[in-house]
């Protein structure tokens, strides 16, 4: 996947979660928590999704790294790149 | 529906879910939806645990479910059906009276906020920076500070105002002035912003269609099935793992196992403290239980009507809020839960239960002469309080009935029967259960964050997804 394709899929999950929220404006560089309601359980559901339709896994430790979308993008490119 | 055969079950799950209080059936759900095999025992003859009912002359009396925060209608869309979710309701007259104040409320930040300017003479200012710390604490932060601290910082000397922003969260989840105020702060912000809801219809109902979707989801629900011992085997290097369950004296084999049991008889009884190191079991004798409850339930006689006295009431006669009298075993302090008709379509009998919180210590000791005179006692002194909202409530009572810590301990199995899980220490514990023994999990109400039912529920997902992620790394098949 290319890095846009990659952001295409996490904006995809994140509006299934969170189906009520306008994702249109959604700045890459700013948390995604401060810009639209996700709580931690919405952040949980993104971590299952991601490895239920890409089997990949983010450790606990990792989770910060997914806080911005350019974050989830830069984190997730190595282990998307080749899907 | 009964299932409670054991005989033709699988020989082998992917994993073993122990106990169907909110957490386990959330947590089976969610394994199942993800494509594992998941067998689901539960002793008792329904599932819910604690979220249960019972059926007497034709009431039926919701022992729980009696309000949680609105977070509970997403966390069943997500996680169970929307058909689920729709069966949440608010309840609008959420009553509060005390010898410090009297008055109903919605129970929701703007409400409370006016209530707290007009009748406390609290400057708007201080309640939305209080409002806004306790939503801005998370997990993080300092654990040394306390409940009281935290109320004592923002509205000196008001104890009035610390009852009334204490009182709810003590009956949803055992808190007290002395727990860390994170965890208060985490509760309340969460219970506050937008106010108290419950299942409308009956709980039998609301757990029926749980059922109903873990059987759609191919979960194998087996209730009356006892589990005495987990499995454990010694894997390489000397490290272990969960490989299945005793069940009605039946070996059933899986790759995992979560236990919705109690955290303590979890690791002294079903696994057994000689299968972990020495740390752990030292850490675990110093998980503290939480309080145990009474009840009174109380059927109002077909044909009879009561007013409209409110949803969910507040009492107490203490002088002042008391974590100890709360729980002491003469409390006057309760809450009474009014099932209307309009709470239960359909349905045109009335009925109340009455909820306090106690010790079980209090009740395990008594002989059964003196035990049963102390049921009858609570029964008298419940419809005494009563009395002043329902007026001749004894000639409109047509069932009465009582529940002590010991009945919660005889029908959920609950060291000391407790009724909130543990205290805080309690989540660091049961964290660290699938780093002693692989494969094995722990879900359910503990450390008070993970605690009353929206914590449960969502603590189920939290853990379905460490046991997921535990299957799918391979190391479920060495």
């Amino acid at each position: 996947m290319t890095k846009e394709q990659i952001r295409d899929a996490i904006l995809e999950i994140i509006a299934q979660i969170i189906p009520d929220e306008d994702l249109s404006n959604l700045k890459g560089d700013i948390p995604i928590r401060e810009q639209v309601g996700l709580d931690s359980m919405d952040f949980l559901d993104i971590i299952m999704e991601l490895r239920k339709r890409y089997g990949i896994e983010v450790p606990e430790d990792d989770y910060m790294q997914l806080a911005t979308l350019d974050g989830c993008v830069a984190y997730l490119d190595p282990r998307m790149r080749e899907l | 529906m009964s299932q409670d055969r054991s005989d033709d079950v699988r020989s082998d799950y992917d994993v073993i879910i122990i106990g169907s209080g909110l957490a386990g059936l959330t947590c089976a759900n969610m394994l199942a939806r993800g494509g594992r095999s998941v067998l689901l025992l539960e002793q008792h003859h329904n599932l819910g645990g604690l979220a249960t009912w019972f059926e007497r002359k034709g009431h039926v009396f919701d022992v729980a479910l009696h309000g949680f925060p609105v977070g509970m209608v997403k966390t069943c869309r997500k996680y169970w059906t929307p058909e689920i979710a729709g069966m949440i309701v608010q309840l609008k007259g959420i009553r509060f009276d005390n010898p410090q104040f009297s008055f109903t409320t919605t129970y929701d930040r703007e409400d409370f906020t006016g209530i707290l300017e007009q009748r406390f003479k609290i400057p708007r200012e201080n309640t939305e920076s209080f409002f806004d710390a306790a939503r801005n604490m998370s997990f993080y932060d300092d654990q040394s500070m306390t409940t009281r601290e935290l109320l004592e910082r923002f509205f000196p000397g008001r104890d009035d105002v610390h009852r009334m922003l204490m009182e709810p969260i003590a009956y949803a989840n055992g808190s007290t002035l002395d727990d860390p105020a994170i965890s208060y702060g985490i509760v309340f912000s969460n219970f506050m912003s937008k106010g108290v809801y419950t299942v409308q219809g009956r709980t039998d109902r609301f757990v029926g269609k749980m059922r109903e979707e873990l059987l759609r989801n191919g979960v194998h629900v087996r209730t009356k099935c006892l589990v005495n011992k987990i499995i454990i085997e010694e894997g390489q290097a000397e490290s272990k793992r969960a490989a299945g369950v005793m069940a009605n004296g039946k070996a059933i084999r899986s790759k995992a196992v979560v236990s919705n049991g109690n955290l303590l008889s979890t690791i002294h009884e079903l696994v057994g403290d000689e299968h972990f190191s020495k740390g752990f079991v030292a850490e675990g004798k110093k998980v503290r239980l939480n309080n145990s409850s009474c009840q009174v339930y109380i059927g109002i006689r077909k044909g009879e009507r009561i007013d409209y006295i409110g949803d969910l009431l507040f009492t107490s006669e203490a002088e002042k809020f008391d974590s100890q009298e709360l729980c002491s075993r003469n409390t006057t302090s309760r809450t009474f839960s009014v099932y209307y008709p309009s709470t239960r379509p359909g349905s045109d009998m009335y009925s109340i239960v009455a909820s306090s919180n106690a010790n079980y210590d209090d009740w395990a000791n008594l002989s059964e002469d003196a035990y049963r005179a102390s049921k009858e006692e609570l029964i008298q002194r419940t419809l005494d309080a009563l009395e002043k909202y329902v007026p001749h409530i004894r000639d409109k009572v047509d069932h009465l009935e009582a529940a002590t810590p010991k009945t919660f301990q005889r029908y959920t199995l609950h060291a000391s029967g407790a009724s909130f899980g543990t205290k805080f220490e309690g989540l660091k514990v049961s964290r660290g259960l699938p780093k002693e023994i692989r494969g094995l999990f722990h879900t359910g109400s503990v450390g008070i964050i993970m605690s009353g039912w929206l914590g449960a529920a969502n603590y189920g997902v939290i853990v379905a997804n460490d046991a997921d992620r535990f299957l799918s790394s391979g190391a479920a098949n060495v």
